[in-house]
Formats: structure tokens, sequence, C-alpha cells
């Protein structure tokens, strides 16, 4: 290697972790046979989307995005400079590469059948939109009707005489198969209109970036904002709920850190309880399909099926009712500032046809928001926790049979090795003998939790492989972030403090809370500085309480981001290690005007 | 007309009282805070001084650099002793009583300095070719001060810059009340460094403005957004000196600050915000990017304006042409890479 970052290939299995490859397909392991090919590229640590060990069923999650942020990009966009990004995994941890075209002839070739391409679609965005959002929610209409079948005794004469079904033992891999279609699909549309609602904001803060060389990103991305978006209806829903048991009465069931079991317990005892479980069940739907993660891990549960988090909410939300806090979000205000923002920018335009491109610039990524942060709803949260809990079913069917002692262990088969446990338990139910897998499961699934446990404890570096030359992909450059100067920060090892991106400004002293899990999101106390490894939109409810935001992971347009940006709260993303470098406890001061994070005491 | 006030002057006036007063006067119309004062104009310097001017400059060469500063220094002790005309002296003596009667004092502490009368004051920068003489108290003293500011057009850089570039046509003289500034300096509507028309750049020093404008001193430097209203960046500079009014004998003395006050900012934020908006209208007043002179009076605490003027360097720049469309310049975002070291 010339210069750069570690090889992947030097990288050390940490201790009691060894042989944690056998839980990922082979095509996403760094390979010996192209060594001299791998480490001259440049990879980079996903920690935004994954940044947990992944267990071996987790990893469709990622196959998943790269099958189409590839398509899109390198195939049906043809845009000219980027095809797609890889993506291997080193000690259970997502490393990607954006894959650069540099020959200027396959450039301009490729320019040729972009311009059409994505012209069609800037053109006809709101029809696009509409005809996304039918696709979208036919799949989810069908993951969410799907049967997985139960492998019974004896098949029902009806079904299989007289109506003519295939065998429970058919139905069940087709049922497998179809989930991993539909959400293979959801994610093809993940990314359909996304990647361009990216180059949008892009092409925006480009412009603002050379009409305004001081400007920073996230008064760029302010002007951009909404306030309505898809993403905070369900922490709105909250906020009613909390509104509504003041208003019936039983606001004291919430007092107290108790469980909801506790809560629904004691409301379901009294009318007014009974009311405010109907105000609930009727508001859930398809709010509460929420995760209380980014949608990128099976444990990452919906509200619905974890209400801890939003119980937990539902009382903060209360508290500050009782305190005469106003909840709602101050829109006007946002919204002018907003507004005041942008007019003092095209004011101070040199000339007419520059204010021309900010009007259509600005008007256009005002126009992609509502899609670029409402998908996340539909895919991450509704699809992904329909998804997920889809395969919870296919668990229980093969722990039913002995596979498993715990449905939930089947997301420790990656999704190939389900296929072959289907297989295996289809043949046996058929032959009626017991399965090969109820002995060969049981000791793989103990081993890979404990090697997950023992991954947790690494950290992974920031960047392997080479420095590269250019950086084309714009959604690396928005999303991760990833410049000049973050390669040389990185590439120069540990800076002294703790430094991320300036993501929402202001400066604020305060105590910090660790949060690694989004279950340990509870212990947040009022006023705490938050320092987490990534913030998914599932966490808006704990910004009403924290006085600013730390992140591990993440961009100017990453949710922490516009979330803290929208609470008026400092905010300092994409630091690396912040979660590692501070402790609970800790004294902080959080500079989101300058992004460093300085440990006082 | 020999003696103007500031405030019966507007851009009009330039041809007559040269840039910086006619910006002055168009400020106070304006309602800006600008220290009163008044013009000692072209008309004045014309008969004293135009009339001998071709005889004045006979057998001086701007192109012998060595020979023309002691040439140039003869030609100003000339100057200096010209008679001035009874009705001149007068008019001139007459602007001062009048200045100490709307002031309510008997001898107002005025400067004088030297106003160019140029062809386009914004393209002809004359920065560093004026002369300013601060603190000057009674008739007597301003007339003097006058007569060096007339005497400073005939300054070897002056002439040798009026002979490559032409421009200025003569010299008014401006007579403003001063500022007893705790706090001075200078403040551009954009960031003179990288050329952000959002950003307004303030430096600022103890005392007079002069240490600042001179280069005498390392001032704080402040960065305030005008999109965001925020201070986005603020440098305390080292202020090692302040010039302040004499305790005697008029003038000014240049003297050391202590070690406490040259560690603190010599702006409070709340200052650089109402300076930034100030600053800001200016901007707006006149439509492009302003350089101006501005103090903050010591007993008064109120920021006065004592010169606005054009920005010379990045107003002049061409901008990077638009993209043809929104589309044109998605593609250029889709295609640019951008260097990673």
């Amino acid at each position: 290697m010339t210069d750069g970052f570690r090889s992947p290939f030097d990288i050390e299995t940490p201790e009691g972790a060894e042989g944690w490859e056998e839980m990922y397909p082979y095509y996403v392991l760094f390979d010996p046979a192209r060594r001299a090919e791998e480490e001259q590229r440049f990879w980079f640590y996903n920690g935004m989307h994954f940044p947990e060990p992944m267990p071996a069923f987790d990893m469709i999650t990622a196959e998943s995005c790269y099958l189409s942020i590839g398509l899109y990009q390198g195939r049906v966009f043809s845009i000219p400079t980027v095809l797609g990004i890889e993506h291997r995994v080193v000690n259970g941890y997502v490393y990607i590469t954006s894959n650069e075209v540099t020959d200027p002839d396959t450039i301009a070739q490729r320019l040729e059948t972009f311009l059409p391409r994505i012209g069609f679609y800037y053109e006809n965005w709101d029809t696009l939109v509409d005809r996304w959002q039918a696709e979208v929610d036919k799949r989810i209409a069908e993951l969410s009707t799907l049967e997985i079948p139960r492998l019974r005794e004896l098949e029902d004469e009806q079904e299989l005489i007289h109506d003519h079904k295939l065998g429970s033992n058919y139905r069940l891999m087709t049922a497998y198969d179809r989930c991993l279609h539909l959400y293979n699909e959801l994610n093809q549309l993940h990314f359909e209109l996304l990647l361009l609602a990216y180059g949008a904001y892009l092409t925006f803060f480009q412009f603002c970036q050379s009409a305004f060389p001081d400007m920073r990103l996230q008064v760029m991305a302010q002007m951009i904002a909404g306030y309505d978006t898809t993403m905070m209806r369900p922490d709105d829903e909250l906020k009613g709920l909390a509104a509504k048991a003041l208003e019936l009465g039983v606001d004291g069931t919430f007092a107290g850190g108790r469980t909801p079991e506790d809560v629904l317990a004691e409301l379901r005892e009294s009318d007014a309880g009974r009311a405010w479980i109907d105000d609930l069940e009727s508001r859930k739907h398809p709010w509460f399909f929420m995760s209380t993660g980014d949608g990128f891990y099976h444990h990452h549960r919906a509200w619905a099926d974890d209400p801890r988090l939003p119980f937990a909410a539902i009382g903060g939300y209360v508290a500050q009712l009782r305190d005469g806090t106003e909840l709602a979000r101050p829109k006007e205000q946002l919204l002018a500032e907003r507004e005041r923002i942008a007019a003092e920018c095209r004011e101070l335009l040199p000339g007419d046809d520059e204010r021309r491109q900010f009007d259509e610039m600005l008007g256009l990524c005002r126009h992609v928001f509502p899609h670029a942060e409402g998908h996340k709803f539909f895919i991450e949260h509704w699809g992904t926790s329909l998804f997920f809990n889809k395969l919870r079913e296919v668990g229980a069917v093969l722990a039913e049979h002995g596979f498993f002692e715990d449905a939930e262990d089947v997301f420790h088969l990656n999704i190939h090795e389900v296929h072959e446990a289907l297989s295996d338990l289809g043949l046996a139910w058929a032959a009626g003998t017991a399965a090969r897998g109820t002995l060969y499961w049981p000791p793989r699934v103990a081993r890979r939790k404990e090697i997950l446990a023992r991954l947790a404890q690494w950290t992974p570096p920031p960047a392997l492989g080479a420095v590269p030359e250019v950086i084309s992909d714009p959604t690396v450059q928005l999303l991760w972030g990833i410049t000049a100067d973050r390669l040389r920060a990185w590439a120069g090892g540990a800076e002294a403090g703790v430094h991320g991106y300036a993501a929402s400004p202001g400066v604020v002293d305060g105590v910090a809370r660790v949060v690694r899990d989004v279950n340990e999101i509870g212990t947040v106390r009022q006023g705490e500085v938050l320092v987490c490894s990534v913030t998914a939109p599932s966490w808006a409810p704990v910004f009403p309480k924290i006085s600013a935001a730390v992140s591990d992971i993440g961009g100017m347009m990453s949710h922490a981001a516009i979330i803290a940006r929208e609470y008026g709260l400092p905010a300092v993303v994409g630091t690396g290690h912040a979660t590692k470098q501070i402790k609970t406890g800790d004294r902080v001061r959080v500079d989101g005007d300058n992004g460093t994070v300085t440990i006082l005491d | 007309m020999h003696v103007v006030p500031f405030r019966a002057l507007d851009l009009d006036d330039v041809a007559l009282v040269g840039g910086k007063s006619a910006h002055l006067g168009d400020l106070i119309q304006a309602g800006f805070p600008v220290p009163p004062g008044f013009a000692v104009t072209a008309a004045a310097f014309d008969a004293v001084v135009q009339q001998h001017v071709d005889e004045l400059l006979a057998g001086i060469d701007t192109e012998e650099v060595a020979a023309l500063e002691q040439k140039a220094e003869h030609v100003r002790a000339v100057v200096e002793s010209l008679d001035v005309p009874q009705e001149i002296a007068a008019a001139v003596a007459e602007g001062y009583r009048r200045l100490g009667d709307e002031l309510n004092l008997a001898a107002p502490p005025v400067a004088v300095r030297s106003s160019a009368i140029a062809e386009d004051a914004a393209d002809a920068s004359f920065a560093g070719m004026q002369s300013t003489y601060l603190w000057l108290r009674g008739a007597d003293e301003v007339l003097a001060g006058v007569r060096r500011c007339w005497a400073s057009y005939f300054n070897a850089e002056a002439l040798a810059y009026r002979a490559q570039h032409g421009g200025a046509a003569g010299m008014s003289v401006a007579v403003q009340c001063m500022v007893d500034a705790r706090v001075a300096g200078v403040m551009f509507t954009l960031n003179p460094v990288t050329g952000d028309p959002s950003s307004i750049a303030i430096e600022a020093g103890y005392g007079l403005g002069v240490t600042v404008v001179g280069g005498e001193v390392t001032p704080d430097s402040y960065l305030f957004s005008k999109v965001t209203r925020e201070l986005v960046r603020s440098a305390i500079g080292a202020k090692e000196v302040e010039c302040v009014a004499a305790a005697e004998g008029g003038g000014t003395v240049v003297r050391e600050v202590e070690a406490e006050r040259r560690a603190r900012p010599c702006l409070e934020p709340a200052e650089v915000e109402r300076l930034a908006d100030l600053g800001r209208r200016v901007e707006r007043h006149y439509g492009r990017a302003q350089d101006i002179e501005w103090a903050i009076d010591r007993r008064l605490d109120e920021i006065f304006l004592l010169q606005a003027r054009p920005e010379t360097v990045w107003s002049q720049k061409p901008k990077v042409a638009a993209a043809q469309s929104s589309l044109a310049a998605i593609v250029a975002t889709f295609t640019g890479g951008k260097p990673a070291r």
C-alpha cells in the first residue's frame, strides 16, 4: 500500500470472536485472492447506518440497500462519475466504498444517458412520488397480510385435496422468499427518488458555498428543512396522547418510571383509562411501526412491539404539560426564521441571474425535502418492522420444530442459511423425521451470540485501505460528510478532544449521558447532554429533555442534525468516538458552532 | 461657495467637496449617526492653490523617484505659505463657529481631513494618500489644518499616483467634529478575505481609529453573519497602543494599553451586533458593499460613522456565472468530483 489507512487484511480478530466470518456470505468478506485490488481502495466504516456488529440475518439490510443504490446510480441514472457502493464486513462491522468512474470517455458517454433520465425525474417529481407511494403501499399491504404457514401433523383436507393448495412445507419456503423479495423491492424503491433529492441538496449547498464562502452547512440545511414531515408524526402522536391523559385525568398513572404493562393494567381499571387506551389504539396505526432504531437491525423493535420508548416519552410529555410547558414545536417561529435567512441570502446575491438560480434550487430542495425525510418512515420503519416481524414468525416455526429455543434465534442465521434451514425442515417434516438442524443450529447460534458480544467491544477504525484521489459520490459527501479534511483527520490518528460536524448552532455546558443503545434512552435526565453512537428518528422524544446532542456518526442531513436544529439544540455529529471518549457524568461543553466537544472535568 | 455644512451635502456634490464629504452629507441626510462638520470646498482650493499649480509643478518629473520627494516637500511649503483671501479664511472661521454653536461648545475639537475630488471615488482609491489632522481646536488651528491638507495634494505619492492614473482634479477638506473614541476601527460589509457578502468583518482597537487604519496595532477582529445574525468568529488582537486626546495643548498622543485591557476583547458581542446592523444599513442604502470607519464615543456610548466608501476589491471581481438551469447545476454536482487530498 502506498499511503493511507490500515489494510483491511491487517485487522486482527478480537479475542473470543474467532470464526466471525462464518456468519456472513462469502461475498461480503475481504478475499486474500484479490488482496492487491481490495487494499488499494478506500473503505470507510458505515457507522451511520450500521453502528453495531451485524447479526448474521441483519446483513440483508446492507445488501438490500447496496443492491439498489448501485442499480440506480450505476445502471439506471447512469451517473457519469460513479457506479455503485460495495460493502464488506470486518469483525462484524460494515465498511463501504464508492465505485468511481475515472475514464473521461466513459464519463462523457454516461453523461448522455444521464441527462434525459434524471431530467425526467425532476420534471415529473410529484407524479413520480405518487407512483412511488402506491408501489410502497402495495408492498407494505402484502407484507402485512402475508401468511407464514405452520407445519401441522396432518395437512387440511379442504386445502390440499379440494382447494388444491400447495403443501405447507412448500408454502413456508415460498412465504420466506416472498418476504425477502418484498423487503428487497421496498429497498429498490428506497433509493429511486432519494439519490436525486440528495443531488438537489448538494447542488444547492455548493451554490451557497460559492456565493457565501463563510456560510456554515447547517445554515444552508436550515433553509431547506420543512417542519411537517412524516417522520415527526409519530412523536406528535405521543404528545397528543400525553394531552389526552391530562384531559381524561389519568395523567397520574404515567408518573414515575412504571412499565407500560403496569400503566396499561391500571388504565384498564377505569372508564377514563379505557378511553385513553381507545385513543392509543386509534392513533397507533401506522405510527407505532416507528422503530426504536434506524431500521437496520432486527432488535430495534417497533414501538408497537416494545412500548417502553413511547410510554417513557408520553410520561415525559405528561410531566412537561403539568409544568405548563408548551409541547408544540415552535413551528411558526422556525418557519419565519427559515424565511428570514433565505430572504437575507437572496438579497445578498450579486445579481438577478444568481437570485433566479437560488430561488430555483431552494424551491427544488424544499420540494424534494418531504420525500427525502418521509421515505424513512415507510421503508426503514413501517416496511422493515413488518419484515422483521414476519421473520419472527418464520423463526417461531423453526423453533417449534426444535431448531432453536427462541424464535429470535433465527436472526443468527444469514438469509441463505435460513433457506437451508427451511429446506431441512421441509424435508424432515415431509419424511417424518427430526431435522438435522435441530442438532446443527443450537450450538452455532450460541457461539454466534458470543462472537457478537465480543465484537461489540471492538472499535472499528473509521477507514481502511488507500486515501482516494477524488470523492465523486454526492451521497458519500452529503450523508457521511467525507471530505479531504475529514480524511486527513482520520489518517492523522486521534486528535485531542472530540471533533465532528457542527450540525446545529449554539454552545452549551452540561452533564453527559452516554447512551449506547436505544433501550437505555430512559436513563436520560432533563438538561443532560446526550452522547450516543447514532440517533435514529425514533429518538425524537428524548430531544425535548436534553440540552445538546453529540453523536459518533452522522452528517449534516442525518436525523440527529435535523431534529437538533428543529429543537434549537447545539449538536455535534460524526465525531467518530464520542461515546468512547466521554463518560456519563462528565461535564462537557458542546460547541455546535465549531463542531467541538470539550470535556471540562 | 467655500464652506458647506455636511448636512447640506449629498452625492451630487462630489465634484465640489469630494467623495468623503459628499458621502458624509448623504449619510446624515439618510439619518445615520455621523458627527457634524463642514466641507471646505474645491472652490476654495481652486481660489487659493489651483491658479499656482502649473507654476508649482513646473520641472517636476514624477518618474524621477529619488528627487520627487524633495521637490514635493518644497512645493508643500510654498502652498502652506500662500495667502488665503480674507473671504475664505472668514468662511472657515464662521463654519467652525457654527459647529461650536451646534454642539454648544466654544472650541470643539475637530478632525481635518483631505477629501480628494476624483472622477469616481469608487475606483480611484487614495487610501494612505490623504491627510488627517486630529483634535484641532480654534479657528486658527483649523485653518492651519486646511492649509496642510491643501499642501498634501502635492505629496510625492499623490503626484506619482495622479501622473499614472489621472483622477483627482482638486481638493476639498472635511472638518469634522471629533468623536472621543473609547473604541474605534474599520468595518467591511463583506469578508475581505473570502469575499463572502453574507459576512461583516470588523477590526477594532482602543482609542481613535487611526491606529487601526494605519496598521499601528494588531486589532481585535470579528466576523458577523448578516444571515444568522451571529458572531461567527472573533480573535483578540494585541492592541498594543491607543491614540487619545492629549491631556493639554491639543492634538493627540499615542500611549501603551495596559495588559489587562489588551487581553480582553474591546467590543462586547452586543456592540458587534449594533455595528454590524449599522453597516448593513449603510450597505443597503448604497446598494453595494461598504468600507466604513467608525468610533464609539467614550461618554455617550454611541456608535458614529466617520467615513463610508464603496468596497473596491471584491466588488470588482467577476462573478461566477450562474448555471443555465437547476438541472444543469445538478448535473455539474453529479459530474464534478471533489479532490480528496
